[in-house]
């Protein structure tokens, strides 16, 4: 929970959450370990240099250290898991549903967990998807296109093989398509970061919310054009948001084009813990407005009520979460916890 | 290298590195050597050029690599003394692929068969326009602050646009924006300067939108921009435990007339 000076309680849903083992023993091979590299070049370049973490701790810090760094030390009311197999890089796979779910059941209150598919699968992913959905209630997937499998260097969510798992998810009530656009999508002489692909399954699945993390960054333009043709695309903030603290002009410049194109119910805030935590990344928005000249051009502004929108209240929506119901669960938990 | 090996062949390679700074990154627009990715440039008593490179994670975009290494290599082999010019990228899940085709002097198709559907013309093509969407909002801002208003910017011609500005900062964003000006179109004295990507004149009453919708490709360019350059430092900035020159400290110290000449 995030208290403002007047008092005024934010309910804060981190939208992006990993639990992940990136130790050496558990990498399959040099994408594994340059993986991990990459991550953690994201986690230095873009930090305080007071919240830099070790490399050791950072390849694996383990269920309690992320509890601890979410729910208190940082503001976070609830988060999402969001899996990351990438089994072709780590033995046991890098951040699974499974890895999630073992912290993500202990403590029901606080985290959504979701699942994830690859229509590269095939019957055997639907069968798997539907074991999920029984044992863990997933109302949300994360998908990452640009996963290798064997040969395939990743895939395209208007693949029909994508459309029937999607067709298939949505029947299962899935109601949340969370599209990590990476790079690496075959050919590799188109651009890579070709975020077209959502345009096409948000309007084959209307009844699906596609929530694109990083907001199409860096194919901003593009991402914009499409989330105001499709009522049911969402930007998500993670990566995007560190930025506030090394460069928080350009941060402004792309907050406030996602405010103008998509505007504030469109919005999620994601911390992609354990690359960055949640605290500062709060702090620092509740503190940030916009610069006179930006709200000028735009004629968008970062008000209060647009902060509460995108660090709960959008995600709580699609999610369907009663938050004073959870308020309620929350304090109900700690005062007992304090006896 | 060693510093002493540097400095025997330092004016074939400062030759090597002004040429090698008229080479751009497609997506970031700005030049290698600025951007701190040649790592290594030998010459030898032949002519015989060798250049290493880098890039700021093992996972960047092939084709970026491909269209690097390539213009790489086209820039420094028009050096008259130049024999053979050989081109090393380091630490890239391409890398053995890239290099051979290099080594080869293969197209981009050839060089990764079925990973491909194609050579690489219409992605050069398309981050050139970008490239010159973003000059172009730079200097429409540079000029805007200074003073001028939409209405004279959307009908100054090229001829007349040098002398828009006399600050050094203003003529560099011209002369860069002007490199990039044929990219779009015809682009004689008497053409307008400021157009879209098809070449068509900006009304004025338009104008300042045009430029807010360039703005976007801008922020999209400097996220990569920013992130790369952390992601180098990153990767290769650890500390070193000797303070014996390397050669990135010789780049910088090539004069910045030099090192942007093109």
């Amino acid at each position: 929970m995030y208290k403002t000076k007047d008092g005024e309680e934010i309910f804060i849903i981190d939208g992006h959450v990993h639990l992940w083992d990136a130790t050496p023993a558990n990498q399959r091979n040099k994408h594994g370990e340059e993986f991990i590299n990459c991550f953690y070049g994201y986690h230095t370049a873009l930090s305080p240099k007071e919240e830099l973490w070790t490399r050791a701790k950072f390849e694996k810090y383990g269920a309690e250290t992320m509890y601890e760094d979410l729910f208190v030390k940082g503001y976070d009311d609830m988060a999402i898991f969001q899996p990351t197999y990438l089994k072709d890089f780590y033995k046991n796979g890098f951040n699974t549903l499974e890895q999630n779910a073992s912290l993500g059941v202990r403590y029901p209150d606080r985290f959504i967990i979701n699942g994830a598919f690859d229509p590269r699968d095939g019957e055997a992913g639907i069968a798997q998807l539907e074991e999920d959905v029984e044992k863990y209630k997933l109302k949300g997937v994360k998908l990452y296109t640009a996963e290798w499998k064997g040969d395939s260097k990743g895939y395209k969510l208007s693949d029909d093989h994508a459309k029937r798992f999607l067709e298939h998810a949505e029947k299962l009530g899935i109601k949340n398509i969370h599209v990590h656009k990476g790079p690496t999508i075959l050919p590799l002489n188109r651009d890579a970061f070709d975020v077209a692909d959502i345009d096409d399954a948000a309007t084959s699945f209307p009844n699906l919310n596609f929530i694109v993390e990083h907001c199409g960054l860096p194919r901003l333009d593009d991402f914009c054009w499409i989330a105001v043709q499709e009522p049911n695309v969402y930007g998500g903030l993670a990566v995007a948001l560190p930025f506030i603290h090394s460069r928080p002009g350009y941060f402004a410049h792309i907050i406030s084009e996602l405010l103008f194109w998509l505007g504030e119910d469109r919005l999620l805030f994601g911390s992609d813990y354990g690359i960055w935590t949640p605290k500062w990344l709060v702090d620092q928005f509740m503190a940030f407005e916009l610069p006179e000249d930006v709200r000028k051009e735009t004629g968008v502004n970062l008000t209060l009520q647009a902060k509460k929108k995108i660090l709960g209240l959008n995600a709580a929506k699609l999610y369907n979460i009663d938050i004073e119901a959870m308020k309620a669960r929350h304090s109900a938990k700690q005062s007992v916890a304090a006896e | 290298m060693s510093a002493t090996t540097i400095a025997a062949s330092a004016d074939r390679v400062s030759e090597v590195l002004a040429r090698l700074a008229t080479v751009n990154d497609p997506e970031l627009d700005e030049s290698v050597v600025e951007l701190d990715f040649i790592t290594d440039v030998t010459v030898d008593g032949d002519g015989a050029v060798s250049l290493s490179f880098r890039l700021p994670t093992y996972w960047c975009a092939a084709n970026f690599a491909f269209i690097m290494a390539e213009d790489m290599r086209n820039a420094v082999a028009a050096l008259p003394w130049v024999t053979r010019v050989s081109v090393t990228l380091g630490e890239h899940m391409y890398a053995e692929t890239i290099n051979r085709g290099m080594a080869e002097t293969q197209s981009f198709q050839t060089a990764f068969g079925t990973e491909a559907d194609g050579n690489l013309a219409q992605v050069r093509r398309t981050f050139l326009v970008k490239a010159f969407q973003r000059r172009q909002v730079a200097l429409g801002d540079h000029l805007l602050a200074a003073g001028h208003t939409p209405e004279g910017l959307a009908t100054v011609t090229i001829g007349a646009l040098r002398s828009c500005t006399n600050t050094a900062e203003g003529q560099i964003l011209v002369q860069r924006y002007l490199d990039r000006r044929c990219v779009v179109g015809e682009a004689g004295d008497e053409a307008p300067a400021f157009v879209d990507e098809h070449g068509a004149g900006v009304s004025p009453e338009a104008f300042r939108a045009h430029l807010r919708a360039l703005r976007r490709v801008a922020v999209n360019v400097e996220f990569n921009g920013a992130l790369c350059r952390g992601l180098l430092a990153a990767r290769f900035n650890e500390p070193r435990d000797d303070d014996e020159p390397t050669l990135l400290d010789f780049i910088r110290a090539v004069p910045a007339e030099k090192r942007a000449a093109c």
